[in-house]
């Protein structure tokens, strides 16, 4: 057991300010687990959520010492120890008290989103042939646990603020997913382009460095998306090809 | 798309952050290699000699279409259709356009100098200064999606490159004929050629163009397998970025070093 100092922000939409805490960290310890031992024996009004403590809910999003995590993954013992340990909410969306921030804004713009529209199944009982490899590729998307770390430290949404008109990595890895998907037939690209703004990314490549579970956001899904705006919208060698060739794959 | 979200926290000015990491260095990195190599290059491509020694031919200046009338493909000093008005020529002028343009509008490149030199943001999760910003949606960053018609530029390059790397391996005897040997010049020229095939074949329109734009691979063996070998070395893209950026200068250093006689190139075999 050592004493520890913790900065919490605490607050609502209309202002906060850092509270210094100081507590016992055991062996072990993650971010969350000091959060829990505040609320419980110095702040029991603190606001945070919270829930599966493993990783996968994504539900504990944070910004530990400035830096976007989930704070059941930080270990205490890995962050400096000489220094006080800052924990404030995600700066990117609208804060509705303490750690805990409105994150709905991501709900609506995936809903927004052109469906998932797969081709006339290959068999009667309604399955396709795919081949393992190219289940594979889209696959690595599937393990997004949706904690909007990702749309937390992209400047475009965290600085620029264009909610409006970026929809930010997250959806251009769920956009990924579909479209790299052998038997999706929807076209997404325009959209991509347009609506999704895909053309604000300037691959500052935060968004993987953040990810907790290791999705190569920037290199397998933005650039392969960015690149098929570039065959639709700004390679006219390209859309010939595709005029003579027919829609191809 | 939903409309714009409201009651957002207070945007952060320049530089603010939470972060007591070094979050400065990488930026400041990029920025002094970067301009560190921009100065130099365009010196050297400014010089206009030292850029052959015995069978080293600086990579600034490969291929010599113009040039020393001995070893350029033309014969002659320099093109007539110059323009009078430019006092200079040299040999790099109707060269170094082409990795320019690769190297400006790589993805990995766009992202780190971005950061480095026009910050919004100069790291992730730091505050910036620019209050307007259209991304790559607008002129000029929109150009930025020509990067597939620099490639083949880029692929040609190495096939010059490669050509300088075997010519390196032939030594004269001084009876007028050659023989096969190896020197640290052809260890540096065969290196370069290494280090930029690995950066060139490593490019994400190339990635794309070879495979990743289409959603069925299986069944395609050598579209997949090159789609593969694309990959691998696009996940080490920044490396290969790095290495061969700096190894094309030394490149270029060793030759010049040689031509000038400062020193000489140390025959190993």
């Amino acid at each position: 057991m050592k004493t520890t100092t913790f900065k919490v922000w605490q607050g609502n939409s209309d202002g906060g300010e850092l509270k210094t805490y100081e507590i016992e960290v055991d062996q072990g310890y993650v971010v969350l687990d000091a959060i829990h031992r505040i609320q419980a024996e110095q702040a029991n009004d603190l606001a945070v959520r919270w829930n599966c403590k493993a990783g996968k809910c994504g539900s504990c999003s944070a910004e530990v010492n400035g830096s976007p995590k989930l704070m059941c993954m930080t270990r205490v013992d890995e962050l400096p120890a000489d220094q006080p340990i800052t924990v404030e909410p995600m700066r990117t969306f609208p804060i509705v008290k303490d750690l805990v921030t409105d994150v709905s804004w991501n709900y609506e713009v995936k809903a927004s989103i052109k469906r998932f529209s797969p081709k006339t199944a290959d068999h009667g009982d309604g399955s396709w042939d795919m081949d393992q490899y190219d289940v594979e590729r889209p696959q690595e998307f599937r393990k997004c646990i949706e904690c909007f770390l990702c749309q937390d430290v992209c400047h475009v949404l965290r600085d620029h603020q264009l909610h409006d008109r970026f929809a930010g990595p997250r959806h251009y890895v769920y956009v990924a997913n579909m479209e790299m998907n052998p038997i999706d037939t929807g076209d997404r690209v325009a959209e991509l382009r347009e609506e999704l703004g895909i053309g604000y990314c300037n691959i500052t490549k935060c968004c993987t460095k953040v990810c907790p579970e290791g999705i190569t956001i920037t290199d397998n899904a933005i650039i392969p998306l960015k690149e098929r705006v570039v065959d639709q919208s700004y390679d006219p060698l390209a859309r010939l090809i595709k005029l003579v060739k027919g829609s191809g794959d | 798309m939903p409309s714009k979200v409201t009651a957002l926290p207070v945007r952060r000015t320049f530089g603010d952050t939470m972060r007591i990491d070094a979050w400065w260095l990488q930026p400041v990195v990029v920025f002094v290699v970067f301009t560190s190599f921009v100065i130099y290059s365009t010196w050297a491509a400014f010089q206009g000699n030292n850029y052959y020694s015995g069978n080293l031919l600086s990579p600034f200046y490969s291929p010599l279409i113009w040039g020393d009338p001995a070893h350029s493909f033309t014969g002659t000093l320099e093109p007539g259709w110059w323009p009078s008005f430019l006092p200079v020529f040299s040999p790099a002028f109707v060269i170094l356009w082409a990795p320019v343009s690769f190297r400006l509008t790589c993805y990995y490149y766009r992202g780190a100098y971005y950061k480095a030199y026009w910050p919004g943001p100069s790291s992730c999760s730091v505050g910036t200064s620019r209050k307007a910003y259209m991304g790559e949606r607008h002129f000029p960053l929109i150009l930025q999606n020509a990067h597939r018609y620099t490639l083949p530029f880029a692929l040609l390059l190495l096939v010059f490159l490669s050509h300088d790397a075997w010519k390196a391996l032939w030594f004269e005897t001084g009876l007028g004929s050659e023989e096969v040997g190896l020197s640290v010049g052809t260890v540096v020229l065969t290196a370069n050629v290494v280090l930029l095939g690995g950066y060139t074949f490593g490019c994400h329109s190339l990635r794309h163009l070879i495979g990743g734009g289409i959603d069925k691979l299986a069944g395609r063996p050598v579209q997949r397998a090159a789609y593969e070998c694309v990959s691998w070395c696009n996940g080490r893209h920044m490396i290969w970025a790095w290495c061969s950026l700096i190894w094309v200068a030394f490149a270029d250093i060793y030759v010049r070093l040689c031509a000038m006689g400062i020193w000489a190139d140390w025959r190993i075999l």
